[in-house]
């Protein structure tokens, strides 16, 4: 699937719920499904500190993918973070730059991604593209 | 006090849930009577204060006065020259850091703090340290957050200069004996600063029965506007220690050769002050005033301890911070392994406003070895029902997990 598909199936997935605490229902459980990111990938340089909570994120280049594994010490961050992997990972630096992720807005965790909410997030979408940038400068170089 | 008087308190939350606001050591909501005559002000009043000769400067003066002496007769103060209005309790403790600093502290001098302390009351310190080169001593808690006395004294030496520490724990509402850490302080020659901010909104102060030297608090925390605080000081320090910032208000001749101080407290207030800001703040203390600390704390006290009861019913709850005793308006908890943002978020889909994480004193997360925590924190307006459905929410959450 294609990173617009995923996003689609995803929106689909949420639009079963009409309340807030259900939607947050299935974050957190897809947060606790989410395989837990090896302790060896813990570390201070995959850290992105939000203050309020901890996003850890690992980024690897396999077969001209990206890929990309990531935790969260909270777990309706862990959730949103299942997300973002979900919809970024294993796309070529190409597509992950020219991503549009509209799911973000259409089920309803915009606030969740900003800037002043200090979870880790935000900053964790922009590390995503920091590293298709750098992967796509080293292939193309 | 009428719940009318709060006009914020009637709002629906996401459209949907009636608020319940249990934030309120962060900081508190306003009277309608503050704003109010915040609003007169501007529309009747408003002209720049001291020095104008033209009837409304003198009408505003006349106001921007009377809140000092409001304030000083809140605090018991002997004069309104002891009365500084800053922008908040984080810029008086800044003033006495950086002034009280550079007149009284050399390299290695030492500033008694403790583990419970704001990040206000440790960075600026540390920012004397880096250009002054002085040393915090660091007064230890007990695993029930309360000072540890004894050690407490052991700290003074021959360079103790000050004492610095918080009347009442932001993050788990212990009450520091602070008569007695002013009388101990003193034995040793030494003066004393107290962080007031959550102290003022929820218990008498009387700063000549406590002998301080100094007392900060700001408004925002007791019901007055944002932007405005207060800093105390006995006017035998504030006449030694150097003026904070330069400008108008705050001299009294200026020439490139020489210029020379305003009396106190205009030294201290560089500027046009927020005369209006000051007003709110007087109608704020006037506001608590007549409702009376006995009748504020015995509903605080009421509401903390029927909270503390009712949170235990949680399974998994753990209460941070001392018995009902020595505790102010303010529970930090933590419910099993439910991360406090977790908590905070989906209480707020529910109304109900928190507050979640360090609070802005991460040496004690790391004393407590935590990240974080939940904090719930009342005011005069809440009521066994924000306590209930606090609980209920929690219970709700829990769930979830």
């Amino acid at each position: 699937m294609n990173i617009n598909e995923i996003q689609d199936e995803i929106i689909a997935e949420f639009s079963d719920f009409d309340d807030w605490m259900d939607r947050y229902q299935m974050l957190i459980d897809m947060g606790s499904e989410q395989p837990p990111l090896e302790d060896k990938y813990k570390t201070e340089q995959n850290l992105i500190d939000g203050c309020q909570s901890r996003v850890w994120l690992q980024a690897d280049m396999i077969d001209g993918k990206l890929h990309f594994r990531a935790e969260s010490d909270a777990l309706i961050v862990k959730g949103i973070v299942a997300l973002l992997v979900r919809v970024l990972s294993d796309h070529t630096p190409q597509e992950i730059l020219d991503a549009d992720l509209y799911f973000i807005d259409r089920i309803g965790l915009r606030e969740h991604l900003s800037p002043t909410r200090s979870n880790g997030l935000g900053a964790m979408l922009k590390q995503m593209k920091m590293y298709a940038l750098a992967f796509k400068t080293i292939q193309n170089s | 006090m009428r719940w009318s008087d709060f006009p914020i308190l009637e709002r629906k939350i996401y459209d949907r849930y009636p608020l319940v606001y249990l934030d309120n050591a962060a900081t508190t909501q306003k009277p309608r009577q503050v704003v109010e005559a915040m609003t007169e002000e501007y529309f009747n009043v408003n002209a720049n204060v001291h020095r104008g000769v033209h009837f409304l400067s003198q009408k505003a003066t006349e106001l921007h006065e009377a809140s000092r002496e409001t304030v000083r007769r809140f605090l018991n103060a002997r004069s309104t020259s002891e009365i500084v209005f800053t922008r908040g309790t984080t810029e008086s403790i800044n003033l006495v850091a950086s002034c009280f600093g550079q007149a009284f502290m050399k390299e290695g001098d030492e500033v008694i703090v403790s583990e419970m302390e704001h990040h206000s009351n440790i960075v600026s310190w540390q920012l004397l340290q880096a250009r002054q080169g002085i040393r915090l001593r660091v007064c230890p808690i007990t695993d029930d957050g309360l000072l540890r006395m004894d050690e407490f004294e052991r700290l003074f030496s021959e360079r103790t200069k000050l004492v610095s520490l918080t009347h009442v724990s932001n993050v788990l509402g212990t009450v520091n004996p602070v008569r007695e850490i002013v009388r101990i302080a003193h034995e040793h020659g030494v003066p004393v600063l107290i962080d007031g901010a959550q102290s003022t909104p929820h218990m008498p102060v009387d700063v000549q029965a406590i002998d301080c030297d100094f007392f900060a608090f700001s408004g925002h925390k007791i019901y007055g506007p944002t932007g405005i605080g207060v800093l105390y000081g006995k006017e035998k320090w504030l006449d030694r220690i150097p003026p904070y910032m330069g400008g108008g208000e705050m001299i009294k001749t200026v020439s490139f050769e020489k210029t020379t101080f305003n009396d106190l407290p205009y030294k201290f207030e560089a500027g046009t002050p927020d005369y209006v800001a000051s007003t709110g703040l007087a109608c704020a203390l006037d506001f608590v005033s007549e409702t009376g600390f006995d009748a504020i704390q015995a509903h605080e006290h009421d509401l903390t301890a029927y909270a503390m009861e009712r949170l235990m019913e949680v399974d998994g709850m753990k209460i941070f911070g001392p018995g009902i005793d020595a505790h102010d308006a303010v529970i930090s908890f933590q419910v099993g392994n439910i991360h406090h943002l977790d908590m905070g978020t989906l209480l707020d889909r529910l109304g109900i406003a928190i507050r979640t994480g360090h609070h802005c004193a991460e040496p004690l997360m790391h004393r407590l070895g935590i990240e974080g925590t939940c904090r719930a924190s009342f005011a005069l307006y809440n009521t066994r029902k924000d306590v209930d459905a606090l609980v209920d929410g929690i219970e709700r959450v829990r769930q979830m997990f």
